[in-house]
């Protein structure tokens, strides 16, 4: 592709790094991203591709702003409430960057619609917020073979992990086999989330999700990233793949998506 | 021998809000019965009934998750630091 003047000025700061270049900057601009959730993680994520030039970033979330949400959700805002987030986000991301085509999905993520959401894009990004949406988002990405940069946050603390079963890297099931069991846990809005935490986190995501398109660094594949926002620190844990995994171990039981994203927010009760 | 357990945030109220403890015991079944013992009801979050680490925490020795050590047999030796890891949800919400 030739780039327009425009596009020289809005994107010298990547093209002038050598690991980026015009190169890296055309494979920006057509790749394709997938962000499930539009709130507080998406929102830094779509917000960072749609400024690196992502050419496609499709958002996935049925929700409507809350004014509830705008502590943390950068993407949305006053005026907004009351909208669908992915409207009132892809509203954001195309007055940020005209060369962005914002694909807004306003629809419940499920084990029927997941594989057809993914099929189209190049990189999924989950910034969900229950257990039943992730294990879906897992499967499908790993069915499809896609990589998927996953971030959750809870409180003051964060986690964020880069899941590739269709390689030699783990997947979800490989760091956590199971969810935890409905009932024993209490709602995210009972347990709260610093706001900026969704910032550190999804801009992480975001970042990994840069290098990836671009093929540069090293990826937090089999590596969990911690986040004490509290204390200040990053930890990497290892995240072998796991070799009794039911979904991308070598004997599988799972082979079809399945399960219920219908659950409640949920985190291990305190 | 004591060693640093370090508490995810979802369990400090079982701990008086401190984010790390320090406990005895040579293997980490033995650390988390003393956990138990020193905060009561921080033990049935972590195990089931059977005694079995629930399936959506993690715990690791240094940078090593036990579940492909030798589980709660791993042994601990002096200086190692032992980390409560659960899995987390929330993102969009």
């Amino acid at each position: 592709m030739v780039f327009r003047e425009d596009q020289i000025s809005r994107y010298s700061r990547h093209i002038i790094l050598r690991e980026v270049g015009g190169r890296g900057q055309e494979r920006l601009l057509s790749s394709r991203v997938l962000v499930i959730g539009a709130g507080g993680l998406g929102s830094p994520v779509a917000m960072y591709l749609a400024a690196a030039g992502v050419g496609t970033i499709g958002l996935v979330d049925m929700d409507v702003v809350d004014v509830s949400n705008l502590q943390r959700q950068i993407m949305h805002s006053q005026k907004t409430v009351g909208i669908p987030k992915v409207l009132s986000g892809a509203r954001t991301l195309e007055r940020m960057n005209p060369d962005v085509k914002v694909i807004p999905i306003q629809e419940r993520l499920t084990a029927e619609n997941a594989m057809d959401l993914f099929s189209g894009y190049d990189v999924i990004v989950d910034g969900s917020d229950n257990f039943g949406t992730r294990y879906i988002v897992n499967d499908a990405a790993f069915f499809l073979r896609k990589t998927l940069v996953s971030g959750s946050i809870l409180r003051f603390e964060g986690q964020v992990t880069v899941l590739e079963g269709h390689t030699d890297a783990p997947c979800y099931r490989c760091l956590y086999p199971e969810a935890p069991p409905p009932g024993l846990v209490p709602s995210c809005s009972e347990a709260g989330v610093l706001g900026v935490l969704a910032g550190t986190i999804g801009t992480l995501q975001a970042a990994e999700v840069v290098k990836k398109i671009l093929g540069i660094g090293e990826l937090l594949k089999g590596q969990l990233l911690l986040y004490d926002a509290l204390s200040m620190t990053f930890r990497k844990l290892r995240v072998p793949k796991d070799p009794k995994c039911p979904l991308c171990g070598p004997h599988p039981t799972i082979t079809t998506v399945s399960g219920s994203s219908e659950w409640v927010c949920q985190v291990p009760a305190t | 021998m004591a060693v640093v357990v370090r508490i995810p945030t979802p369990l400090r109220k079982l701990t008086g809000n401190q984010n790390e403890v320090r406990e005895e015991g040579g293997t980490i079944r033995e650390i988390l019965k003393n956990l138990e013992s020193h905060y009561p009801g921080i033990g049935e979050r972590l195990a089931d009934e059977s005694g079995e680490l629930r399936r959506f925490i993690n715990i690791y020795v240094n940078e090593e998750d036990i579940r492909f050590r030798d589980g709660l047999d791993t042994a601990i030796k002096p200086g190692d630091e032992v980390s409560i890891i659960p899995a987390i949800a929330g993102g969009a919400k």
